[in-house]
């Protein structure tokens, strides 16, 4: 088990330093960003050459990305724009998408395994057809629609909850954008789960089970459900990092300034220690999900294990 | 601001979930503070570093300098200057009015303001506003085009006393003192100096409000400053502005009683937006004009001939329908090179484009016909894609142009990814069709809307139009004592532009905004942003 983790992080380097270079490459063919900076005046010179010799942009780019990486490795990575060292965006920015993350995980958990236990058991039913077809619909609606529509209704028309969330990201304003960050992943596991608890209902572990006389939510929670979650763990695991990154639609509905708000001015602004530095860390928590999902089949089921 | 209390979810494991997380985040304190939207300023607020509007706006309630536009009128008045002399247009002597401080205690003197300035010209210092110092004399010292420095102030600069300063340009500017009023000179206090960076973290200025607190990127808390000493105090307690990403998330706010005034309706709520705010919706002209920009660089923008070619294309665009059916009437067709709110003393004057801006069909073909056709018999209108929605009105333009011509495929809109790659191939001169172009005024001067864009190497000259005939009279306009003879010459250089058409105006725009029914007094300024100070809380 050991040595697995060790090897799995060892692969993490190669991938941390080709992903850095890759986006590197794809931000600085975006152009120059020093001529936006002076809007609709075409930029002093002068200015614009200090500026550039300042933020190393005068250097051909793998002299860019070394000085970069090795600023990296000293923890700094460079400045927006605005004066703000990126670890400080980086500080700000994290713990408000790592919650509105924890929030939809969580409603995809609960509601999805939920939803897709009471549908796999109940397979060919009305209440089975009726959540397939629910899930049907909501893997139809892209984020933006749902989004805006769920934030009119509920924050406009009813008044349940705020339209937009306060900067310090309080938990309970975070449903609502939770739930709209959840909704097409949640079908994805509702349907998951059902498929997986309506395959192995019929198992000849679950019929002993059932014939030692044991009480049915105990062969549920116990036999079943274990075993069944295993895809829906491999699902969830995957969509941490997906659930991150994808924040961007989600967090500009809400004005939400979180991870997606920062990617989304970096890349506005061409500025790519943001960009790369952001994209980075989220290449990083991707890996270490899946590392996590891979470790958890182990707890799931014991029959897997690794050398 | 009001948020709902405690979120009233009921429904199943969503319940569970709020269980876990006391309901909260309450906010108190906030009484008479007004909420508004705002955008994240893209530099660090220092007054000659920010040329944009987000940052100008909070500059303009920290900061009061030399003189302010009248937020009614966009007249140049005296704030902090008592007086401003001079004989001969180029040598100016500055004289403040006594009694004003900074926030922090310390006196405005003649030192705060030549401090500042020399710093906001100094390349080493990489202000983005250093250009407007350019005509005081010694500029070239301290700001050479090329290589480093060679002094450390202007030497068109010198202290006289405690409340006196001179000024030498190095050309006749008569209008030079009403410039005075723009963002890069504000004066600076010691702090600014001492310890930038914790200035930069909370600016310390001399306006009605000081700043409370700034969490940058998402929100800036300002209170009214009680010992301001000027005559026009904040009516509120403060103003706490709130970063939004996206417009529509604020007016939704504004809807729901989150948020007591949006200063940019989204163009997609402009059909009912009337219905929701009623005459709590502002729309009225600001000092911005938008045009389309010929590259004259281009040899084929610029063979004998294509003035008729432009002036035609001008011609073959129908302002009133477009701004009507896609602008909701939040701009106004453009029939000169200025803005409304000039006025007319000011150097506004309505129709001075002549025939060349009014819808024709008939004579628009037969002008291109007669300068030879467009270039290629085709032509691309460039525009970024990434802010402002800019695509809807350049396809409206390019058909309008294509149904004169008869021709669907003589015009067709080019768009860039983002708003830098635009400028950058703007600034490498390899457009090669007009392309869009916007200018929001520094100043309410006609020679703001002339001079940077049109003048040969003016700063903003995007299309590199040179005419000797056209700098004579920018330069006879500058050197003229009186305004209204100023005003005369600059619009007989307008004249010109009417003839050789280097860029097509299109409409003015209009500042919007919409409020909530807890404010009042709410209105903009000739620059389209709300007159903050002013606003009461009912």
């Amino acid at each position: 088990m050991g040595r697995y983790v060790a090897r799995r992080l060892l692969q993490m380097i190669p991938v941390f330093v080709g992903s850095t270079f890759l986006l590197f490459f794809m931000v600085y063919a975006l152009g120059d960003p020093v001529a936006a900076m002076f809007g609709d005046r075409a930029p002093d010179p002068a200015t614009a050459a200090q500026i550039r010799r300042d933020l190393y942009l005068d250097q051909p780019l793998w002299k860019q990305y070394v000085h970069y990486m090795g600023q990296i490795f000293q923890g700094n990575f460079g400045t927006a724009f605005n004066g703000q060292s990126v670890t400080e965006l980086m500080a700000s920015a994290f713990p408000v998408t790592l919650r509105l993350t924890i929030v939809a995980v969580v409603i995809e958990m609960l509601v999805g395994v939920v939803l897709g236990v009471f549908s796999g058991l109940r397979r060919g039913r009305s209440i089975d057809t009726g959540v397939l077809l629910a899930s049907l619909v909501v893997v139809s609606v892209p984020t933006f629609v749902s989004g805006y529509l769920l934030q009119f209704v509920f924050g406009v028309r009813w008044e349940w909850a705020a339209p937009s969330v306060a900067p310090e990201a309080p938990l309970n304003e975070l449903l609502l954008p939770g739930l709209v960050l959840a909704l097409v992943s949640l079908a994805y596991v509702t349907r998951l789960t059902r498929t997986s608890i309506a395959e192995n209902a019929r198992a000849d572990y679950v019929r002993t089970a059932v014939a030692k006389g044991l009480p049915r939510h105990r062969v549920i929670s116990r036999h079943l459900l274990r075993n069944s979650l295993i895809p829906v763990v491999t699902f969830i695991g995957t969509d941490v990092g997906a659930l991150m990154g994808g924040a961007i639609v989600t967090e500009r509905i809400f004005n939400i300034h979180g991870v997606g708000y920062q990617l989304y001015q970096g890349i506005l602004r061409q500025n790519s220690p943001t960009v790369v530095g952001f994209v980075t860390i989220l290449v990083l928590v991707f890996l270490a999900a899946n590392l996590l999902v891979d470790l958890l089949y182990a707890v799931l089921d014991p029959r897997i294990r690794y050398a | 601001m009001r948020r709902p209390g405690c979120a009233k979810w009921g429904a199943g494991a969503l319940a569970v979930a709020l269980v876990a997380t006391a309901c909260g985040g309450g906010s108190a304190g906030r009484s008479g503070v007004v909420s508004s939207s705002w955008g994240d300023p893209q530099n660090p607020l220092e007054p000659a570093n920010t040329n944009e509007v987000q940052g100008g706006k909070v500059l303009d309630m920290l900061f009061r300098g030399l003189k302010r536009y009248d937020p009614r009128t966009g007249a140049a008045q005296n704030v902090l200057a008592d007086r401003i002399e001079t004989t001969d247009s180029q040598h100016y002597t500055v004289v403040l009015k006594p009694g004003w401080t900074f926030s922090n205690g310390e006196k405005v003197t003649a030192k705060s303001f030549v401090d500042a300035w020399n710093y906001g010209a100094q390349l080493r210092n990489k202000q983005k506003n250093a250009a407007f110092f350019q005509y005081i004399d010694g500029f070239d010292r301290v700001h050479p085009a090329t290589g480093a420095p060679t002094a450390t102030t202007l030497s068109g600069l010198a202290v006289k006393d405690a409340r006196t300063f001179t000024v030498a340009l190095n050309q006749k500017f008569s209008s030079w003192p009403d410039t005075l009023g723009y963002t890069a000179f504000m004066p600076l206090p010691r702090a600014f100096f001492k310890d930038h960076a914790a200035w930069v973290d909370k600016p310390v200025g001399n306006g009605p409000y000081l700043v409370d607190s700034y969490d940058k990127g998402s929100v800036m808390r300002m209170r009214k400053w009680a010992k301001y000493p000027g005559d026009d105090p904040a009516r509120n307690g403060g103003i706490d502005l709130r970063v939004y990403t996206d417009n529509n998330t604020a007016y939704t706010d504004l809807q729901a009683g989150n948020l007591d005034l949006v200063d940019d309706v989204p163009a997609a709520q402009l059909t009912h937006v009337k219905q929701d705010l009623g005459g709590r919706y502002l729309n009225q002209p600001a000092g911005i004009i938008q045009t389309l920009t010929f590259p004259m660089y281009d040899k084929r923008w610029s063979r004998p001939g294509s003035d008729k070619v432009r002036r035609g294309l001008s011609m073959a665009i129908d302002r009133a329908q477009i701004t009507q059916e896609i602008f909701q009437r939040t701009r106004t067709p453009a029939t000169d090179w200025t803005s409304p709110v000039l006025g007319k003393a000011g150097g506004y004057q309505a129709g001075l484009c002549g025939a060349a801006c009014v819808f024709d069909p008939a004579r628009a073909r037969q002008l291109i016909k007669e300068g030879g056709g467009l270039p290629g018999g085709r032509m691309t209108l460039t525009y970024n894609a990434d802010t402002g929605s800019h695509k809807d009105w350049i396809d409206a333009i390019c058909n309008s142009i294509n149904r004169t011509l008869r021709d669907d495929r003589a015009c067709v809109g080019a768009p860039v990814g983002t708003f830098a790659d635009f400028r950058n191939k703007i600034a490498a001169r390899t457009m090669t069709g007009p392309f869009r172009a916007g200018w929001q005024m520094d100043y309410p001067l006609i020679q703001n809307f002339l001079q940077p864009l049109y003048y040969s190497n003016g700063s903003a000259n995007d299309g590199k139009f040179s005419n000797p005939r056209f700098d004579t009279l920018v330069n006879q306009a500058n050197a003229a004592t009186n305004s209204g003879a100023a005003v005369a010459k600059f619009q007989d250089a307008e004249r010109i532009l009417a003839q050789q058409m280097p860029s097509i105006p299109l409409w003015y725009q209009n500042g919007s905004g919409g409020y909530s029914e807890r404010i009042s007094n709410v209105s903009l300024n000739a620059f389209g942003v709300p007159v903050y100070n002013q606003i009461k809380v009912n």
